[in-house]
């Protein structure tokens, strides 16, 4: 008996421990990065770094504004095609379509998940890369501000990125905003129902409105993983360090600027330190997302569970 | 506009949405096949790199397979290892209702949405901390990482929906805590388990920004732990690199078996998960 106790007790240290290990990871990460940035963070100001646009590593000249700008709107523009088309598939799914079409699709979109980046960056660069380098000289004089293409376009794009990344996010979106949906009362909907509206009526104004948290926590998490892909942006962005003035122009990305020099790094003095703060910014940027979507989460789910 | 003919136009631009998104991953699925397959040989699976691969000469990608399965495997057991225990304390009968789980979780959460470059990045500078040089090890190690949040959160999905009524049961009969939760819980959430250990073993095998810095790159079959070794995202990544059209083609085909190893996971998860179901007590 007493040895069972024992056991018992031992058993449940040691899977605390496993637990508490585990969480204690972020923290671990996120000094290990501001231990090694820090170098750099005591000879240029942050201001200096975060909106020079210059890049010239060894001269010492370290300006991620190009890289902040390359993540940030490609990040926006794939945002701008999954959110819509995300949304829409996951108010169908849940609101109207039969159990037999569920049953094919949610799994589908389950395996879309389950493609590694690098497939999706080999697609990129035989489909999408092709593609926009196609449809670019169509719009070279157009005048429409971001569209503008400057005549020779190569295709390896913002706007390939941006795409890539959507079908990317689509199933991360699609999935949180269905279990979402679901998760709005039925007496929601009687109630409107019962007061004469349509059913389109009844989706627009009393089940998205509920849902409209966590919609917004589908989006925040589908942005935080767009915002962190390395291996298939890299691929399809073109990696030129400029200003992009249209999306048919090439980016460079934050994750791709880790990604890239990671190899030369060591040889110049300051780079890895810079490096390490790009690493750093992404991962409080996924930070704040992540605290904010899962806020909103759990606020839902004590709701849902009084 | 009235109230069904906007009715009607949103259910059409639902359709369409779907169909797009559903359409994309057939469409990428297609497009891999589509130029894979003409490419993938017998050689290039059973071959080890020979001289002047990466120039359009004779070999396979065998490195990269054995080394991804390898690293896979490696970062699998180990992940294991601490996920389950930890996603059996967030238990009810454990720490689960206490405010240090709501952090676990959120914790947990957090290191999920964290990018696989951070991780490869940090890996880096541990393994320099310890002068260690990128290898078999160091690869695995920041796999576990990565997949750690993966397995602990989709564990402790299927563990929170085992019975109440199930436990108390065995809390009747005598059982402690421990013995309940290794004989009854783990058994009543094997399928979800399973399904969950599949699923961030394909995440595992399929990342590369990770292992960029930290398992390096060989053409022969790793030997040791502390051996660099060869990984097919890697692989597909450097011979797309190259400018031989050869060899670009391989890339291809390199896809092409990345993304069958991936989508038979998925596939076998779901019917592992099923016939695991028939075991479990309702």
């Amino acid at each position: 008996m007493n040895f069972r106790r024992l056991k018992d007790a031992f058993a449940g240290r040691l899977m605390l421990a496993a637990a508490v290990f585990s969480s204690v990871l972020v923290f671990i990460v996120a000094i290990a990065l501001y231990l090694r940035s820090e170098p750099i963070l005591e000879v240029k100001s942050l201001g200096e770094l975060l909106l020079g646009s210059a890049w010239l590593p060894s001269q010492s000249i370290f300006g991620f504004y190009p890289f902040i700008l390359g993540t940030v709107i490609v990040t926006a523009l794939a945002m701008v095609f999954a959110i819509p088309l995300s949304i829409l598939s996951a108010v169908y799914l849940a609101e109207y379509a039969n159990e037999r079409l569920k049953s094919i699709v949610l799994p589908l979109i389950d395996l879309l998940a389950g493609i590694p980046p690098v497939v999706f960056g080999v697609f990129g660069v035989l489909a999408v890369v092709p593609l926009v380098a196609g449809i670019a000289p169509l719009f070279k004089d157009s005048g429409i501000p971001f569209l503008n293409g400057g005549g020779y376009a190569t295709g390896y794009s913002v706007l390939a990125g941006g795409i890539v990344l959507a079908i990317m996010v689509f199933p991360i979106i699609i999935s949180i905003s269905y279990e979402v949906f679901k998760a709005v009362p039925f007496e929601v909907r009687e109630a409107s129902l019962s007061l004469g509206a349509t059913r389109w009526q009844t989706i627009k104004h009393a089940v998205i409105r509920t849902a409209l948290p966590g919609i917004a926590a589908a989006v925040i998490l589908g942005f935080s993983r767009a915002i962190g892909e390395t291996m298939a942006v890299l691929m399809v962005v073109g990696n030129v360090v400029k200003i992009p003035s249209s999306i048919f122009d090439s980016t460079y990305p934050l994750t791709a600027l880790i990604a890239n020099n990671y190899g030369e790094m060591m040889s110049i003095p300051l780079y890895d330190s810079a490096l390490l703060l790009a690493a750093l910014i992404l991962m409080l940027i996924i930070l704040f997302s992540t605290l904010g979507a899962r806020l909103i989460l759990v606020r839902i789910e004590r709701r849902m569970h009084g | 506009m009235d109230k069904l003919s906007e009715e009607k136009l949103f259910k059409a631009l639902m359709i369409a949405s779907l169909a797009v998104v559903v359409g994309s991953l057939f469409v990428v699925v297609a497009v891999i096949v589509w130029n894979g397959a003409p490419a993938l040989s017998l050689s290039m699976i059973t071959q080890t790199p020979k001289g002047g691969y990466y120039l359009g000469k004779e070999g396979g990608i065998l490195n990269a397979i054995v080394g991804s399965l390898y690293l896979a495997f490696g970062s699998l057991i180990l992940a294991l290892m601490i996920s389950l225990p930890a996603a059996l304390s967030l238990q009810k009968d454990y720490i689960g209702k206490t405010k240090a789980a709501y952090y676990i979780r959120l914790s947990l959460d957090v290191l999920w949405g964290t990018p696989s470059i951070v991780y490869g990045a940090f890996g880096f500078i541990i393994m320099l901390y310890l002068g260690m040089r990128a290898s078999l090890l160091g690869g695995i190690i920041v796999l576990t990482i990565l997949q750690l949040p993966i397995m602990i959160r989709s564990m402790e999905e299927v563990i929170k929906m085992v019975p109440a009524d199930l436990k108390e049961a065995s809390y009747t009969l005598g059982a402690t805590r421990f013995e309940t939760t290794a004989l009854v819980v783990v058994k009543q959430a094997l399928p979800g388990i399973v399904t969950g250990v599949i699923l961030s073993f394909g995440r595992g095998i399929g990342d590369a920004a990770s292992i960029l810095f930290t398992a390096g790159y060989t053409d022969s079959l790793p030997r040791s732990l502390f051996d660099p070794v060869a990984s097919l995202p890697l692989a597909i990544f450097f011979q797309l690199g190259t400018p031989f059209p050869e060899v670009q083609a391989r890339a291809y085909a390199s896809a092409l078996v990345l993304l069958i190893i991936v989508l038979a996971l998925s596939i076998a998860s779901r019917a592992l998960s099923k016939r695991f179901m028939k075991n479990i007590i309702r």
